[in-house]
């Protein structure tokens, strides 16, 4: 069975972002990047269920600029086989990046999607689902566990009130929580192998896939600052605090 | 203009998150119709006492029962034609659910809107929460998730809206509900919780999570962590707050033994009131914190719980 792991280039998670000056966006200039968190334990996954010998290729797949194809390359030197950039300089949204995997999926034809189930810059949530509904293939999201076997996927599922097991039939989209596992980080040798992995670049077109945003940013601010309050001395005077100023309890 | 709400229920109640996402659905403006999916007649009659809502829908099939992704969206999207807008609250159900239908009606969701501009404008939080985006949808249709923690909820009771059975749709048959472990508890839900009481990588052990249990009883509160906490193993992760887990606004939230992440100030830095105990004074959590108490939570926490017998009001 084939994996497709899509692979998004985000700020990095320890950045304190900043809004730009001219509240057109986010200040990326300069900012450091890395693979989006839950796209890695994304890839870990997928590398472990080669070890098990339940997959036999992982392609890792990025949507956007050129320098996503580092982003790629980090996939591979965690154990994916080859990769594939399909690069545009438009920031897409989850619609247009599920619709250049779908045109994949008809292409790679694999048994299995794992994605982060958000992606910490636009914090959509939503492409995993999107995929599997253009697929129409069943979803297993928010996923901390996920066991193949016989054409079925039973996945634990991380909700409001604690964990839901769900069967879904194989092909399959899976999104990836935060406890399904911890990504290792890639070796040296493994750093060095990847450089000689493929990666193939095709651009939406070639897909068959507008991807003009449908939202308009008309502006983003910082939200509200809180002020700093006080530091109290004792146990006595925050309760006295709560009670008599704040008057929450 | 009309607006279709899925409700989340359980056991004949609407789940709080639900009766915010109506609060928004009242924002937009239009018709307001929401939609109980699953044989509940209970939350159908809850549904038409909600201010507001002018109409109830229900689908009384099993399949609806565990709100799988896969036949609600059908079901949702064989409604979609008599509305322009398609709205749920950001819980589990709703982010697994709304993206789906949203590209089977070919459309960009709008996830977690913080505020209604106009019907076709919204602001979400981007950037766990550090950027504010105002953002106008292109598309026929709106299908949105709403951040519960930033609509006031409409009250439970003041609507008699009529209930009606919904039109039917497909059943697709690839996904299957096995089973669900649920952390029980007699505590508020977190996203409804007036108080929450949450502890962090500090805490040291799940074991020591204990001792806010005593504190979180007495205030009538929910018990959250931070998602360190949750990474280290010491509680599941129901409990994280935080950028990838529940946002809260409680009117008191306390946070013990959590250093704050930007992560975890994402789900919680719309609380009224905030009070933090860390033993660590440059703490960034004290930098948001209305109180700040700095020393050993092992000693402060059965401190608080003390003083807060002695001086209970009558």
């Amino acid at each position: 069975m084939k994996i497709l792991v899509p692979v998004k280039r985000v700020v990095d998670y320890n950045v304190k972002v900043r809004v730009k000056s001219d509240q057109t966006g986010i200040e990326l200039a300069g900012v450091k990047m890395a693979m989006n968190p839950f796209d890695e334990i994304a890839v870990e996954e997928a590398v472990r269920l080669k070890e098990k010998g339940v997959a036999t290729e992982i392609v890792a797949v990025s949507v956007g600029i050129t320098a996503c194809q580092e982003t790629i390359r980090t996939a591979l030197a965690m154990g994916a086989d080859r990769g594939i950039l399909v690069e545009t300089d438009v920031a897409t949204e989850p619609l247009a990046v599920a619709k250049i995997l779908k045109a994949l999926a008809d292409k790679e034809q694999p048994g299995l999607f794992i994605l982060g189930k958000q992606a910490i810059d636009d914090d959509m949530n939503a492409t995993g689902q999107m995929l599997a509904a253009l697929l129409g293939w069943p979803q297993g999201t928010f996923a901390s566990k996920i066991d193949i076997a016989d054409g079925t996927a039973t996945v634990t599922r991380e909700v409001d009130g604690g964990l839901e097991t769900i069967a879904i039939s194989m092909p399959a989209v899976v999104t990836a929580d935060l406890r399904l596992n911890e990504p290792r980080y890639a070796s040296l040798p493994n750093i060095m192998k990847a450089r000689k992995k493929p990666i193939d670049v095709v651009k939406p077109a070639d897909l068959g896939v507008d991807v003009t945003p449908r939202l308009k940013i008309l502006k983003v601010v910082e939200p509200p600052k809180r002020q700093a309050g006080k530091k109290v001395a004792s146990v006595a005077e925050l309760v006295d605090k709560l009670r008599n100023e704040a008057k929450v309890i | 203009m009309s607006v279709l709400v899925l409700l989340d229920h359980e056991a004949g109640k609407i789940k709080q998150p639900s009766r915010s996402a109506v609060a928004a659905a009242t924002k937009i403006g239009g018709d307001v119709h929401v939609l109980i999916a699953g044989a509940d007649a209970g939350a159908a009659e809850a549904a038409a006492k909600l201010p507001g809502v002018a109409k109830v829908l229900t689908a009384d099939n099993e399949a609806y029962a565990h709100a799988l992704a896969e036949p609600l969206a059908a079901l949702l999207v064989a409604l979609a034609p008599g509305y322009t807008h398609l709205l749920s609250a950001s819980t589990a159900t709703g982010k697994n659910i709304m993206p789906r239908v949203a590209a089977l009606l070919d459309v960009q969701p709008l996830s977690d809107i913080a505020e209604v501009i106009d019907a076709e404008t919204f602001v979400r939080p981007i950037y766990a929460g550090n950027g504010m985006a105002t953002v106008k949808s292109a598309d026929a249709k709106k299908v949105i998730t709403v951040r519960a923690a930033s609509f006031d909820p409409v009250p439970a009771e003041g609507g008699s809206a009529p209930i009606e059975a919904a039109a039917t749709a497909d059943i697709p048959t690839n996904s299957r509900f096995i089973s669900a472990e649920l952390s029980k508890s007699e505590r508020p839900e977190l996203t409804a919780a007036r108080v929450v009481v949450s502890g962090g990588r500090g805490m040291q052990s799940g074991a020591n999570f204990h001792l806010l249990d005593p504190i979180a009883d007495m205030l009538g509160a929910a018990v959250g962590a931070s998602r360190a906490a949750v990474d280290a193993g010491f509680v599941p992760n129901d409990y994280q707050v935080g950028q990838t887990g529940k946002i809260v606004a409680p009117d008191l939230y306390v946070a013990v033994g959590i250093s704050g992440a930007i992560q975890h100030l994402a789900g919680m830095k719309d609380s009224k009131v905030i009070v933090a105990i860390n033993k660590d004074a440059d703490a960034p959590i004290f930098q948001i914190a209305d109180y700040g108490l700095v020393g050993d939570y092992k000693v402060l926490v059965p401190e608080l719980m003390a003083e807060l017998e002695r001086n209970k009001p009558v």
